[in-house]
């Protein structure tokens, strides 16, 4: 089981089960929705803007223990900054999420590897990219949903 | 097999015997011994049918219907002998009756199309279930946005069955079809499919049967159903992808254009007008998938060898033993309690996603299908947005359920 164990580890189940920034922003200067239809994960992602930097973010939706948690440490990790740091951060995670085995992640993930594992499951790395793409969405200001179901070996 | 057996105790089945011939099945999955209990997606496949098709291209293989040299007619005898045995099997009255299609999809598209198009109309009506797959679903809307008909729907009971009385009101004499699943994928129901054929004929609807999940599990005697057309996959009957069965009666058959134009299928072609093959050609152009067809035919010769009603009694065994252990773990929750199922476990459990299930069992060797198995809609009438799908064949064994049930309760512990 070990390589499950880094798959569901405790970050991600407790992210699961208590995930953070989760609920539907009243006011959004940007929101973007991601629909995986054959998984039945769909969520919403809301950003606010304050100095062009993020000052507040959130997402509501279901979905499973992958997806949720990797929802939940990515609003963590965006919050204070910029378009540009945020675009960054999400090239450096989908880069670690559809690499090889036992490749090191980039240290600027910092918490964020705990989802370095997912790369030894094909099928599963559109569920921890939905939030990523769908924040990236909402950044772009795009009006139709997001599916990542064409990602890894689904 | 034994097929000795008296009339009160139960017949024997000799899982471990049947198993040795399925080779597949004797492989370590993630250091693991492979438990596959995803049948209802696809069958494994004995050494006869892996032999024959292997045999086929060795030593046989040719283009059918057309050579004058020896392989031709080889090729030519052993796809004819095929379809001779799956008439023989599901008791169907000619030959010319048993259409090659590339499976149960094919089948009714192939029934969409042809039959649809030359006898639908606007405000005609076609009736299919809240349960069906969405190939049972589709192609009929798309039918409906040609021609203007309208797609009519039987509701299921919150236990996964056909909410039968409501039948006769959804029937009527603007029903031109009625097109029904004889075992459900997501849910395992056994549906009454002959009272149903009874009561659309009554109204002068033909009937088309989806019997990809049924095959695997009993006998089919399409003579004694009296349906119009039935549809079937070879690969979820032990035998090839890629290869399948459209029934449908000679008299419907003859009324219909063809599906697809092309080589074989045509008996004369001119700039100015073609004219078509006799059935079952006129439904299969170009070449067919010779091999699978074959390979299904030794399928086919596998089930002969079989005692149906000691497999039907390992099933229904398999299917108890499997609800019984499954539904007394906490915050499981089976999804589809007909009275008459097939040996289908479909179950969600509290907080944890279906993905989360099949990925924590894959680690255990253990092969299930989570999702909404092609039956949307059926997922929102049962008001979850997947499941988590155990589909059990004759080989497998009380034993993988005790894996099975082993490995929810560590997912329940993941996730606690």
């Amino acid at each position: 089981m070990n390589e499950l164990r880094e798959l569901y580890q405790e970050v991600i189940l407790d992210h699961n089960k208590k995930p953070r920034h989760f609920y539907s922003m009243t006011d959004p200067d940007r929101k973007a929705e991601g629909y995986n239809p054959l998984c039945g994960d769909h969520i919403y992602v809301y950003l606010k803007f304050k100095d062009h930097r993020i000052s507040e973010v959130s997402f509501e939706g279901v979905g499973c223990a992958i997806s949720k948690a990797s929802a939940s440490m990515m609003t963590s990790a965006l919050e204070g900054k910029t378009t540009e740091e945020a675009e960054n951060i999400f090239h450096k995670f989908h880069q670690m999420i559809t690499g090889k085995p036992g490749e090191t992640p980039d240290p600027t993930l910092g918490k964020l590897a705990v989802f370095s594992g997912v790369c030894e499951f094909p099928s599963r790395v559109k569920c921890a990219s939905l939030a990523w793409h769908t924040m990236r969405s909402a950044l772009a200001g795009s009006e139709s949903a997001v599916s990542t179901e064409r990602e890894g070996a689904s | 097999m034994n097929t000795q057996h008296s009339l009160h105790s139960k017949p024997h089945f000799d899982v471990e015997r049947v198993r040795s011939d399925f080779p597949i099945l004797y492989q370590q999955v993630r250091g693991k011994s492979l438990v596959y209990l995803d049948n209802a997606a696809t069958s494994q496949k004995p050494y006869s049918v892996i032999e024959r098709v292997d045999r086929y291209y060795r030593e046989e293989n040719a283009n059918i219907h057309r050579g004058v040299h020896m392989l031709s007619e080889r090729a030519t005898d052993a796809y004819e002998a095929a379809r001779a045995k799956i008439q023989e099997f599901f008791n169907i009255s000619k030959s010319s009756e048993v259409i090659f299609v590339r499976g149960t999809t094919e089948a009714i598209n192939l029934v969409a199309s042809s039959f649809g198009r030359s006898n639908l109309k606007a405000g005609d009506e076609i009736l299919i279930t809240e349960m069906e797959h969405h190939s049972n679903i589709v192609p009929w809307q798309l039918l409906c946005e040609q021609s203007g008909a309208v797609l009519k729907v039987l509701p299921i009971t919150d236990q996964g069955e056909l909410c039968m009385d409501q039948l006769p009101t959804l029937l009527g004499d603007r029903t031109r079809l009625v097109s029904v699943v004889h075992i459900s994928n997501a849910l395992g129901t056994v549906n009454p499919i002959k009272e149903i054929i009874r009561q659309a004929h009554r109204v002068g609807a033909k009937v088309l049967i989806d019997g990809a999940q049924a095959a695997p599990h009993q006998r089919v005697d399409i003579q004694d159903l009296d349906c119009d057309f039935y549809a079937l996959s070879g690969h979820k009957l032990f035998g090839p992808t890629g290869i399948g069965v459209l029934f449908g009666k000679e008299s419907i058959l003859e009324t219909m254009p063809p599906y697809q134009g092309g080589g074989d299928m045509i008996r004369q072609v001119t700039f100015s007008k073609s004219t078509y093959n006799d059935l079952p050609y006129k439904f299969e152009a170009g070449t067919p998938h010779i091999a699978g067809a074959i390979g299904l035919g030794a399928a086919i010769d596998y089930l002969n060898s079989i005692d149906w009603e000691a497999v039907a009694c390992h099933e229904q065994d398999l299917l108890t033993y499997a609800e019984q252990a499954l539904g007394s773990l906490p915050g499981l929750r089976l999804i589809g309690q007909a009275s008459h199922k097939a040996s289908v476990v479909s179950f969600v459990m509290d907080g944890i996603h279906p993905h989360d299930i099949g990925t924590i069992l894959d680690e255990a060797g253990i092969a299930i299908r989570t999702g909404h198995h092609c039956a949307m809609p059926l997922m929102q009438r049962m008001k979850v947005p997947a499941t988590a799908r155990a589909s059990m064949a004759f080989y497998n064994r009380r034993e993988e359920i005790d894996v099975l049930a082993a490995s929810l309760e560590k997912v329940r512990e993941v996730f606690s």
